[in-house]
């Protein structure tokens, strides 16, 4: 495995230097650099510091995995691949995303998962094994987003305005999410048969990146919410 | 120049913060530091500093920092403040020649005391007639402008990244608790000298990464109480309308970070404290052009200490880290790394969620 020592690095150039490298390789002394593994296809970089925004933007196959928290807008409108964030994220991750996985160990900050979208076999993955914040997966499209709260400690695992314009996809929330407020085009209930099997997939992978135990966690309840087909147009954000 | 509309300029900015909660002093290499990573967010047309506890020597004394074009108009308002003012010291700021930074206009600074004749005859005290010079001097003699007039306290800014500025005003030389700082990406408005961030009135100090869309609503209000808006951007409001809410109508830093970021009528309608429910109806009643809209991160420093606030849909990004008795703040985890590199307890404060650092009795 290569290894790229990042400090003091202009993300150009470390960029320039992970394309030339043609294998894995492990990024040192990471702090702040943006758009780090853009649009890459092949090969695993770890990165060790804090990447700077747009980390795996338009990311094509690539994995990714940071020993740290990521900033802002991780995985933006990536198409493929993984992304492992052993940390916590900022705001608008997976933004626009629309196929590949990203797993988060801790938090997300606001618009997790914004305009998600998918497309026959391309249904991107985002999960979140702590909380989330405001407006989480807001214009969803397509796609799954899962919330585990597993550090919650009694507060509510998403925030203000969950599923605000949300018109596709799905979203799987640990805990029955009676106190939480859902926007009168969603609808949500508990997780069916195949739809638990579906979770389990996610919940066994999560585990496997950051440890916990998957049986555990699938005891809770769970709660599904998905837009309400019956009628995608009244009231996404006006009555109209 | 170009404006917005003939150009779209997208919009960055960068701030950050770090304050001793000991009132410890620090030079302003860390937080010169902590814009590095973020040079990107700016693009080289507006940086700038705000520093408490720089000037222990001259601590009862307003320290009144000013722009002027020529000689003509420094000689001009030497005259006015001679009138209204005990001048203890004068002098240039000092500033190195390097090539990122040119352009400069005369910058000096001035540590006065107002007479108290001139207090006695216009029925003032001492802060109101302080704003009021330095709203004349900014309106009414052109080619002047006071960018910073607080006691113990002092802004530095500049057309350049912030990390140049930082060098042309041998920021390394001064020793303070508390900074912050701006690196500015100017979307609507020009990039010159008087319109780089911080703004200032008296101690209050504004960094701002966004831009308000309430801006003419919050100025047409502010603007019927003595504030002129001179500086020909939207952040200047901002400061006025904290020192408005807290300086003149003694609001708490809680209470004016709930006017300028209240929650949604929905969302207090839903508040279970029903005394928190009923002060933010009574403050959301009152005040109701003071709320700001539009994407905002801002920090306001004042004399022993700052507050941190993101609008209420959090349109900004904003961290906050702690590391021993120094509280550390920035729009990227990455500047508070390059300040301390093991910072603790890194969040992300909500959207309207003030965080308010003081420093500890009798420090500063």
């Amino acid at each position: 495995m290569m290894q790229i020592d990042a400090a003091g690095l202009e993300y150009r150039e470390l960029n320039q230097q992970l394309r030339r490298c043609g294998e894995d390789c492990l990024l040192t002394g990471c702090c702040g650099q943006r758009f780090i593994g853009t649009g890459m296809a092949e090969h695993q970089i770890t990165i060790e510091g804090v990447p700077g925004n747009a980390l795996g933007a338009y990311l094509n196959g690539a994995q990714i995995t940071v020993k740290a928290n990521a900033q802002d807008a991780v995985g933006d409108t990536m198409n493929d691949g993984r992304i492992i964030i052993h940390g916590n994220i900022g705001d608008a991750a997976g933004y626009a995303m629309r196929g590949g996985r990203i797993y988060v160990k801790g938090n997300a900050g606001y618009r997790a998962g914004i305009h998600m979208k998918a497309y026959r076999e391309k249904i991107p993955v985002m999960v979140i094994g702590g909380t989330a914040g405001s407006f989480l997966g807001e214009y969803q499209a397509g796609g799954v987003i899962v919330v585990l709260g597993l550090y919650a400690d009694g507060k509510k695992i998403v925030g203000n305005f969950p599923c605000t314009g949300m018109h596709g996809g799905k979203m799987f929330l640990r805990g029955s999410c009676e106190t939480i407020r859902f926007p009168g085009q969603v609808t949500s209930r508990p997780p069916t048969d195949d739809e638990m099997h579906e979770l389990e997939t996610y919940v066994n992978e999560y585990c496997a990146y950051f440890g916990g135990n998957a049986r555990e966690i699938l005891t809770s309840p769970f709660t599904v919410i998905t837009p309400n087909s019956k009628n995608p147009y009244k009231q996404m954000y006006v009555t109209n | 120049m170009k404006i917005e509309g003939q150009v779209r300029i997208p919009s960055g900015c960068a701030i950050a913060a770090v304050i001793s909660k000991e009132g410890r002093k620090m030079s302003g290499e860390k937080i010169i530091r902590a814009m590095q990573p973020m040079h990107d967010r700016s693009n080289g047309l507006g940086g700038g500093f705000a520093a408490y506890g720089i000037y222990p020597e001259y601590k009862d004394f307003y320290a009144l920092h000013l722009f002027f074009d020529c000689r003509d108009t420094r000689k001009k308002c030497e005259q006015f403040l001679k009138e209204r003012f005990e001048i203890v010291h004068s002098e240039i700021i000092p500033t190195r020649k390097i090539p990122a930074i040119t352009d400069e206009p005369i910058i000096w600074r001035y540590f006065v005391a107002p007479f108290q004749s001139a207090l006695a005859s216009m029925q003032l005290d001492e802060k109101e007639f302080v704003a009021r010079s330095v709203m004349k001097i900014n309106t009414d003699l052109p080619g002047a402008y006071v960018f910073s007039s607080g006691k113990n306290m002092g802004t530095f800014k500049a057309v350049g990244f912030p990390e140049d500025v930082g060098v042309f005003y041998k920021l390394e030389e001064y020793e303070g608790y508390s900074w912050t700082a701006h690196g500015r990406y100017p979307t609507n408005t020009p990039g010159w000298w008087g319109g780089a961030h911080p703004f200032t009135l008296l101690d209050y100090s504004i960094v701002h990464n966004g831009e308000i869309s309430s801006y003419d609503a919050n100025r047409r209000f502010i603007e019927m109480f003595g504030y002129k808006c001179t500086l020909q951007t939207d952040t200047e409001v901002i400061t006025y309308i904290m020192d408005y809410l807290v300086r003149v109508q003694k609001l708490t830093l809680g209470e004016a970070a709930s006017v300028i970021a209240a929650p949604f009528w929905d969302t207090i309608e839903h508040k279970t404290d029903e005394i928190d429910k009923q002060k933010h109806l009574y403050l959301r009643t009152l005040f109701p052009s003071l709320l700001i809209t539009g994407p905002f991160s801002i920090v306001l420093g004042f004399n022993g200490g700052l507050m941190a606030l993101n609008d209420r849909l959090k349109l900004r990004s904003m961290v906050v880290g702690e590391k021993d008795d120094e509280v550390l703040i920035a729009s990227e985890e990455a500047a508070i790394r390059m300040m301390e590199p093991d910072a603790k307890n890194i969040w992300a404060p909500a959207g309207g969620e003030p965080v308010i650092v003081t420093v500890k009795d009798g420090a500063f």
